[in-house]
């Protein structure tokens, strides 16, 4: 395809060629908006600069005549819409109400913890009222607790489960579909089984909740009727036809002289399919293995419904459990625009893109090797 | 490797050599043979399992009625509730959807089979960064959307050009909420429509080359509607994987509810995914609410699903042009 034609020669050709090319080239300038605008919104957490200290000096009605609108606005929390909207009146008796929230409250003597630093992000913290240091997700309280381990924990624990479910099935469904069923089978089955990749996220979610939930618990007999296990399975059905796919796909691009040589020299087919072809499209594997990670990890409305939220560290696959996924989708239309709750879930929208884009590129890389590598010995 | 070898009656020690003399029926081979058709069995299995519990489930309340009308507050009234303004929603927000997807993600592909140069850096990294958005977790894309388009372009729109103290595009729309699933279906489109154009038998474009026709002229006449099949393909793809996500709608224009259909491209929607959503987890009292949701999940799923079954026949329709054409 190596006609090369200079633009003064056909303008048309020559506008429409780099028409095309930028047109090609918006998909790096997506990938590159997301990452933009996910960190955007949460960059004040990473640089340190949100403060989410609750502590309110005592303010008495007099006293608010004369403080400036923005600050009042933000004392009351209303956001600037809402607060041109309201009357004099109407603000007065906000205030009286706010006052007297104020002074109601017990007093905590966490209250003045900048609770969007790392060390209670991250770390245990004896909280008020609590006999231990403990990890909690808590943003809707007094003091706003933004502990993301049992969130991060939570999106492991389901993930895990949902690989340790998927991988074996997937593996055997691939074997089987690639090296031993015969190719009139091999033609209904693979179409068949990439059907599951068809049913939406939000019904598996819904089968989870409403089917898989009672049954497994009438199997297992545990307590709460979500949890991870549920979640897991649930996220596995989703990821099969993806890890299947990958798999499958490694297992033929294995050549067939491979398979025929060692059936030569008198293997069954099965010790074939074993020891000869895995083993050589091992990498391809592994890849699915890691694309169904990024694919598990990055779910969200399946563990929304069945995984019971509940913010809780555990290692425990029978507790309820809350993912990062879920955390953004439940709370995010209740949390202030721009405030501190809002940006700590961009922050782990972010901690969703980063894991994925690695995870992504990691099997990327590896199924272009094994593919070069599969060409050239041919 | 050789510890888990299924050959155990040789101790596991023999060489490999040896084990490939075993003639005849062989147990473990028989075994594990067994085993990996047993999970193929319990994939397909599962499968059934889901389309027959919501089908049989589904069916007696998929009525006409249901389909046909707008139970306005009555959402989990069992006699009353409808689907319509669920079924008006989605439909628009996947039509607007193609609008934008299906034109960037041809040209894309275009660029990249008929244009590129497969070894230049700059192909791979477009290649990478289609591969990556496919890998992008779909509630990513609702605070993409949220951030970008709502807090972005439409703030910019409401503040710079028409100035304008109430936000009219700074909101969640059924506009951004569309475009958003347009960036998430993008590499269904680019991959569908780049596996026709490559099964377009190079000999055509010479062909028309050799004729005397431009690089252009080829693509439009000769090429594009030879792949017309994988392009209908993609978009068929791209409209069922939309049609089913929640996860991208919530904060960028799906709404618990509306009093009216939308309207304008600024208004928000009620949308089926959702609808699955709120009814199996808000619902006062699951029991009865019961088959009104399963009617829900069943007209989602005839809606994704039908299209997907329709994109697989005319994918593998292709496949056998293409095996005849000689590829």
């Amino acid at each position: 395809m190596g006609l090369h034609r200079g633009h003064k020669a056909r303008p048309l050709e020559w506008l429409a060629e780099k028409f095309i090319f930028l047109v090609a080239s918006s998909a790096i300038l997506i990938v590159f908006l997301i990452f933009l605008f996910v960190v955007r919104e949460a960059l004040p957490i990473f640089l340190g600069k949100m403060d989410s200290s609750s502590l309110q000096e005592m303010v008495s009605v007099e006293q608010m005549e004369k403080m400036k609108p923005a600050e009042l606005q933000k004392l009351l929390d209303l956001t600037p819409k809402e607060y041109t909207e309201l009357d004099k009146e109407t603000i007065k008796i906000l205030m009286e109400v706010k006052i007297e929230e104020i002074k109601a409250a017990p007093k905590d003597k966490d209250a003045d913890k900048n609770t969007t630093d790392w060390r209670y992000m991250l770390m245990p913290y004896q909280w008020t009222n609590y006999d231990k240091p403990e990890y909690i997700w808590q943003p809707i309280s007094q003091v706003h607790k933004y502990n993301i381990m049992p969130l991060l924990i939570g999106s492991l624990k389901t993930t895990i489960v949902a690989l340790l479910f998927a991988v074996p099935v997937s593996l055997g469904a691939a074997i089987y579909v690639s090296q031993l069923a015969s190719p009139r089978l091999k033609e209904w089955l693979k179409p068949t089984i990439e059907l599951l990749a068809g049913i939406p996220s939000v019904v598996m979610g819904f089968f989870a909740l409403i089917v898989m939930a009672s049954v497994l618990k009438s199997v297992f007999g545990y307590e709460s009727r979500l949890n991870a296990l549920v979640a897991g399975i649930a996220l596995g059905l989703a990821i099969i036809p993806v890890v299947f796919s990958i798999a499958e796909d490694a297992l033929t691009s294995v050549p067939r002289a491979y398979t025929q040589a060692a059936l030569a020299l008198g293997s069954s087919r099965w010790q074939a399919a074993w020891q000869i072809v895995l083993p050589a499209a091992l990498p391809g594997v592994f890849a699915a293995v890691v694309l169904g990670f990024g694919r598990a990890i990055g779910e969200t409305m399946i563990v929304l419904m069945a995984s019971g939220n509940a913010s809780i560290v555990s290692g425990s696959i029978f507790d309820s459990t809350r993912t990062m996924t879920a955390t953004i989708a439940a709370e995010l239309a209740e949390a202030v625009f721009g405030g501190h709750h809002y940006r700590i879930l961009f922050m782990l929208g972010t901690i969703l893109f980063v894991v994925t884009f690695l995870s992504n590129l990691l099997g990327d890389v590896i199924i272009h090797k094994l593919k070069h590598k599969m060409e050239g010995k041919h | 490797m050789d510890t888990q070898t299924p050959m155990l009656h040789f101790n596991g020690e023999a060489p490999v050599g040896k084990d490939f003399k075993t003639q005849g029926f062989n147990f473990w081979s028989f075994f594990f043979s067994g085993l990996t058709g047993l999970a193929t069995m319990l994939i397909l299995a599962m499968l059934a399992i889901i389309l027959f519990n919501i089908t049989l489930n589904g069916a007696p309340g998929l009525s006409w009625r249901f389909l046909t009308s707008s139970a306005d507050q009555d959402m989990f009234d069992v006699n009353k509730a409808g689907v319509l303004p669920m079924v008006v929603g989605t439909s628009i927000r996947v039509i607007l959807m193609t609008i934008f997807v299906i034109p960037v993600g041809v040209i894309t592909a275009i660029y990249l089979t008929e244009y590129a140069h497969s070894t230049s850096i700059w192909t791979r990294v477009i290649r990478g960064a289609v591969n990556n958005l496919a890998g992008v977790p779909s509630i990513v894309f609702g605070l993409f959307g949220l951030g970008f388009f709502i807090g972005f372009l439409g703030s910019h729109i409401d503040d710079n050009i028409l100035q304008s103290a109430e936000p009219k595009w700074g909101k969640p729309a059924i506009l951004w909420a569309s475009m958003t699933l347009a960036v998430m279906t993008l590499p269904v489109v680019i991959v569908a429509t780049e596996e026709s154009l490559k099964a377009i038998p190079q000999g055509l474009r010479e062909a028309s080359l050799a004729l005397g026709a431009t690089k252009l002229e080829t693509i439009i006449k000769i090429v594009l509607p030879q792949a017309m099949p994988g392009i209908l393909t993609g978009g068929i793809l791209s409209v069922s994987r939309a049609a089913g996500e929640v996860a991208p709608i919530l904060f960028t224009g799906a709404a618990y509810y509306m009093a009216s259909y939308p309207k304008a491209l600024t208004d928000q929607f009620m949308d089926l995914g959702y609808h699955v959503f709120i009814l199996s987890t808000q619902s006062p009292n699951i029991e009865q609410t019961r088959p009104i949701l399963y009617a829900t999940v069943l007209a989602l799923l005839i809606l994704t699903f039908a299209l997907n079954i329709v994109a697989i026949l005319v994918r593998a329709k292709m496949r056998r042009n293409m095996r005849l054409l000689g590829h």
